[in-house]
């Protein structure tokens, strides 16, 4: 499922085994449990990589158990229940006190791409792998909170129109041309090193988290309110 | 006026004639009457291309008609009675169950550029014509549901500004390397044919039409708002 390891200053969570790494109930309880842990244990100069292993970082909703309901409506049902749950984990990243990097060396798709996109920074292979959002394609409309996500973080509204309404599969050049991605690495080893480098520069400008997370929720007002949070002042310099 | 044909999956919206194709009322009538009959033989696979014949796509309202009220304040009157009217317009463009392409062979200015922009793809020639919004030069106010069209279409500022305060006439080469339009062409049949290879290649998809509208909607909700159009959620997946 998902593994959590400190190593310095940095969290890595990782998405283990060879699988689609497909959200489903149990796996956003374990998010939701060590993003807990991570929090808990954030001091200035913590950064998080999530990152998984095989060919998906995550290829999203898990619509294999939402169809063992056994019937259309219970499938549905199934469905919404996930596209609810996972709005907690969204909710945790938006305020996670450290910076967030999305380390891609596999598939993000649907859900999967939202949870990447709900990371700060997100550096993917430009070999291999796409980002996709498979709605448009399998007739499912977007949750309100994915629309929030897209118009938040994607400034440019043809490729808000291309990923949602066209279905297009993104590979990594063209995905930081138009300024989905940061980056871009041939292989995985290389995205893996690059995570960590990008995931040191941030941590050592030792930033305070608090002040950290509120200024990200700041910059995606919209989203923020949609999964509930609230936001505050912080007002005492340090000088 | 405006002619309908079908062609295939293709319907093929077209403003016949060698005029300005102003938009009245009749105008009006005329476009929400085809894109009634548009949506009602909807199927997956579907796709509009709105077209037109001679220099101009559209020169926007018909203030000819505005002014032959007799007064400065029959007049507009008139031209507020068109503002309001053709947003059932945007909202039929924005609701249509099928992607949908403006094929630009002439000038696009004021309601001709509206009209051009509530379709998902525009496509226009590099060699001659301009998209313009005459407004300013013209001492009239932009709507408040064409300031929401522009703003959610349009993600880079300076462009919005560029084309609403400055009255800036773009051609199709800087159209499409601002991101206002899709593709430019050299030529009519160029554009024309552009167009149907498009429709062809988004049509091969085959969207289920309600989820594509609703994944549109969402793209641009404060539009939607602004044209009177509600949301819904469509949770069953095609597997």
């Amino acid at each position: 499922m998902c593994t959590l390891e400190k190593r310095g200053n940095l969290f890595i969570l990782t998405l283990t085994g060879d699988d689609q790494h497909r959200i489903n109930p149990k796996l956003i309880g374990d998010l939701l449990s060590l993003l807990s842990q991570v929090k808990a244990q954030a001091t200035r100069g913590s950064a998080l990589i999530t990152q998984a292993q095989g060919k998906f970082f995550s290829n999203g909703f898990d619509l294999d158990w939402a169809q063992a309901a056994g019937s259309e409506q219970g499938a549905s049902e199934r469905l919404l229940h996930m596209v609810e749950s996972f709005k907690p984990v969204v909710a945790a990243l938006l305020s996670l006190p450290m910076p967030t990097i999305a380390s891609l060396t596999g598939h993000a798709a649907a859900c999967g791409f939202v949870f990447a996109l709900s990371h700060d920074y997100i550096i993917m292979r430009r070999d291999r792998g796409v980002l996709y959002m498979s709605e448009v394609d399998i007739g499912l409309t977007m949750p309100d909170y994915f629309n929030a996500v897209f118009r938040e973080k994607i400034g440019d509204a043809s490729a808000r129109r291309d990923l949602l309404l066209r279905g297009l599969k993104m590979k990594g050049d063209e995905a930081v041309k138009r300024g989905v991605v940061e980056a871009a690495y041939e292989g995985e080893g290389e995205v893996r090193a690059a995570s960590v480098r990008m995931a040191e520069e941030l941590g050592k400008r030792k930033w305070q988290g608090e002040v950290y997370a509120e200024i990200r929720k700041g910059l995606f007002p919209q989203l923020s309110a949609v999964v509930g949070l609230s936001h505050k002042t912080i007002a005492t310099p340090k000088l | 006026m405006c002619t309908l044909d079908k062609r295939g999956s293709l319907f093929f919206l077209t403003f016949t004639g060698d005029d300005q194709h102003r938009i009245n009322p009749n105008v009006i009538g005329n476009l929400l009457s085809h894109l009634s009959q548009v949506k009602a033989q909807a199927t997956p696979g579907s796709v509009l291309i709105t077209q037109a014949q001679g220099k101009f796509f559209s020169n926007g309202f018909d203030l000819d008609w505005a002014q032959a009220a007799g007064s400065k304040q029959g007049a507009s009157e008139r031209l507020r009675h068109m503002v309001v009217l053709f947003k059932s317009v945007v909202a039929s463009l924005l609701s249509l169950p099928m992607p949908t392409i403006a094929s630009l062979t002439g000038h696009a200015a004021a309601g001709g550029f509206v009209l051009a922009l509530s379709h998902d793809y525009i496509i226009m020639r590099r060699d001659r014509g301009v998209l313009y919004m005459s407004e300013v030069d013209l001492w009239l106010t932009i709507p408040g549901y064409v300031n929401a069209l522009f703003r959610e279409k349009i993600g880079d500022a300076s462009v919005r500004r560029d084309v609403l305060l400055r009255g800036l006439k773009m051609k199709g080469d800087e159209a499409v390397k601002r991101g206002v339009v899709e593709a430019a062409y050299d030529g009519e049949e160029e554009v024309r044919e552009a167009s149907v290879r498009m429709a062809e290649e988004l049509g091969k998809r085959k969207w289920d039409g309600e989820v594509y509208a609703e994944i549109r909607k969402g793209l641009f909700p404060q539009l939607s708002a602004m044209v009177g159009l509600g949301h819904k959620k469509i949770a069953n997946p095609r597997l």
